[in-house]
């Protein structure tokens, strides 16, 4: 990115401090409540930040936990699930799932390194625009407040070209000392994912 | 060797040598018109290699139908004669083992363009299995745990150095990449032979229908087909009942004497991993008590292993309230070795944080 700059001075939002860091926020929103809510704050002109993308499902029930893995592994920021409020489901019950879903998705990509903060489930019911909108607003800032996660999925494995050696020197590599800190793999990878990301934005 | 082999190099240019092999065999001469085989194990335990002995009596069958070029756990093969080899000149190569080190990727390349056919051979392959749980953390730590914990015995705190110098030259280890890929993340894979390891009827099964094909006897499978399993999950091959699809809680399973014979290891709380995981094993597993552990991977269709498993288990558990939730979860300490003990490497975010995170920075 650096050997880039004097070459391009390009637009680069996004590639700024985190001031004006824009997340990118997946939203699943339920047909019956949560899209209408979202329907709602857009009808009564109330305003909330547009980095969320919002996603119609016929109920959050249905939010396969493949759809938020998948979300985190393409370049969002965080994910938002919506849906009617508990015993409100049009389906009955199928929003307790979706509850479950998230408490155990939660604890698995936590334990892979993703903030609980990206992956936040909101109720929200049909009259409820404008609670959604300032729930919306809040997840905003919490995960600009965390910054890019730019997970490098897709990338991270085209580590052909990269310098393993520099890499392997910038850990620590085989200096024979014990580790103070854990990680430090490569510089380059964090860098590598940026411009994907930044195309996704 | 000559430039008119890489054009030779199709699916359908075996089936003649093929045919000429049975009789060469029998005569015990001309052995080069057999197609070509070669097992190559890259970052895997060595039991995919022991899988394949054991179908028995059909080893001498794979030695008659095919000529084994590569088999290091085996017998002797160079590596220099691949390399020397004619582009597609090997008919199939079977990769067990998945891409840790820049040698391993490199031979796998290699294998990639001397074969017509390369099979994903086994989990280590095909989704990273067990190694793949490196991809948790940073090459460092894995490092750290393999030379300086407390259980290692290293009082002078020796460490890898990937390149001496001794007085013939300099000796290079290969590089240790910093996440562990599996095959297909590597290079273009044709079939997929999954488990840890798979099943020995099943593994000739798959190279029967190879031979067959071969020999113009059967039809080719097509393209990216998952061999030796089946297209359904382990819960369809199970024996035991499943009425209730109701837990309250999730066990381990050395914290209950015995579990009912009859019913469903999930349904009586033991996290089985059935649901989401491939058949083709005989569900010899949860047929005596041990939960599925999922080894075969990913049942058809399913683009997450972990996904899959934790939608099915998030539906059958009977709470609503998030504290009741949490407590029923509570029972499984481990998310990631529960759902991804195979797949992690092979999933959609592929890895741990730590992997890749520059924590320098």
């Amino acid at each position: 990115m650096s050997a880039q700059a004097p070459v391009a001075p390009a637009p680069v939002e996004g590639a700024a401090p985190a001031a004006t860091f824009e997340p990118v926020i997946i939203g699943f929103t339920c047909n019956w409540c949560s899209y209408r809510a979202a329907d709602l704050a857009g009808t009564a002109r109330t305003k909330y930040p547009p980095n969320v993308r919002l996603i119609r499902l016929m109920c959050s029930g249905r939010l396969d936990p493949t759809f938020v893995l998948k979300a985190f592994a393409e370049g969002a920021d965080a994910v938002l699930v919506t849906g009617c409020h508990p015993g409100e489901c049009h389906y009955i019950e199928q929003n307790y799932k979706a509850l479950r879903r998230f408490q155990l998705l939660q604890r698995t990509i936590e334990a892979l390194g993703i903030e609980p903060g990206r992956f936040q489930l909101v109720w929200a019911s049909a009259a409820e625009g404008v609670r959604l909108a300032n729930e919306i607003a809040r997840v905003t800032e919490e995960v600009r407040a965390l910054g890019p996660l730019n997970w490098p999925a897709g990338d991270i494995v085209d580590i052909d070209g990269v310098d393993l050696d520099a890499a392997w020197e910038a850990t620590g590599g085989d200096a024979g000392e014990p580790p103070e800190t854990p990680g430090g793999v490569n510089p380059d990878h964090a860098a590598a994912k940026l411009p994907a990301a930044e195309a996704a934005r | 060797m000559s430039p008119n082999a890489r054009s030779n190099g199709t699916a359908n240019a075996p089936a003649p040598a093929a045919k000429a092999a049975k009789p060469a065999a029998a005569a015990g001469a001309k052995p080069a018109a057999k197609p070509k085989l070669a097992i190559f194990g890259a970052a895997s335990c060595g039991g995919c290699d022991i899988a394949i002995v054991n179908i028995h009596e059909h080893i001498v069958d794979v030695a008659a139908a095919f000529d084994i070029v590569l088999w290091p756990t085996v017998m002797d093969g160079k590596y220099a004669d691949i390399e020397a080899m004619a582009d597609d000149e090997i008919t199939i190569t079977l990769v067990s083992g998945s891409m840790r080190t820049d040698e391993t990727v490199h031979l796998a390349r290699l294998l990639r363009r001397k074969s017509q056919f390369m099979v994903s051979f086994g989990s280590c392959a095909s989704e990273g299995c067990i190694p793949g749980l490196a991809n948790l953390s940073s090459r460092k730590q894995i490092i750290d745990t393999a030379f300086t914990t407390s259980s290692t015995d290293n009082p002078d705190g020796i460490r890898p150095i990937w390149e001496y110098e001794v007085p013939e030259g300099v000796l290079h280890l290969p590089e240790f990449e910093p996440v562990l890929r599996t095959l297909d993340q590597v290079v273009d894979v044709d079939y997929t032979i999954p488990g840890c390891p798979p099943e020995s009827k099943q593994i000739w099964a798959a190279l029967e229908a190879v031979v067959k094909a071969l020999n113009g006897t059967g039809p080719l499978p097509p393209k990216g087909s998952v061999l030796g399993a089946g297209e359904s999950t382990v819960c369809d091959e199970c024996p035991r009942k499943r009425d209730v699809k109701k837990i309250d809680r999730f066990v381990r399973i050395q914290q209950v004497a015995s579990f009912d014979p009859e019913i469903c290891l999930l349904e009586q709380g033991l996290p089985c991993n059935g649901p989401a995981t491939r058949n083709g094993c005989g569900a010899l597993c949860p047929a005596v008590a041990a939960p599925c552990i999922g080894c075969y991977g990913a049942a058809e269709g399913v683009v997450d292993y972990g996904a899959r498993l934790m939608s099915a288990y998030a539906s059958v558990i009977e709470a609503t309230k998030p504290e009741e939730i949490d407590k029923v979860l509570d029972g499984i300490p481990d998310p990631v070795g529960q759902f991804y003990r195979f797949s992690l490497a092979g999933s959609l975010l592929r890895s741990g944080r730590p992997a890749w995170q520059n924590d320098a920075e």
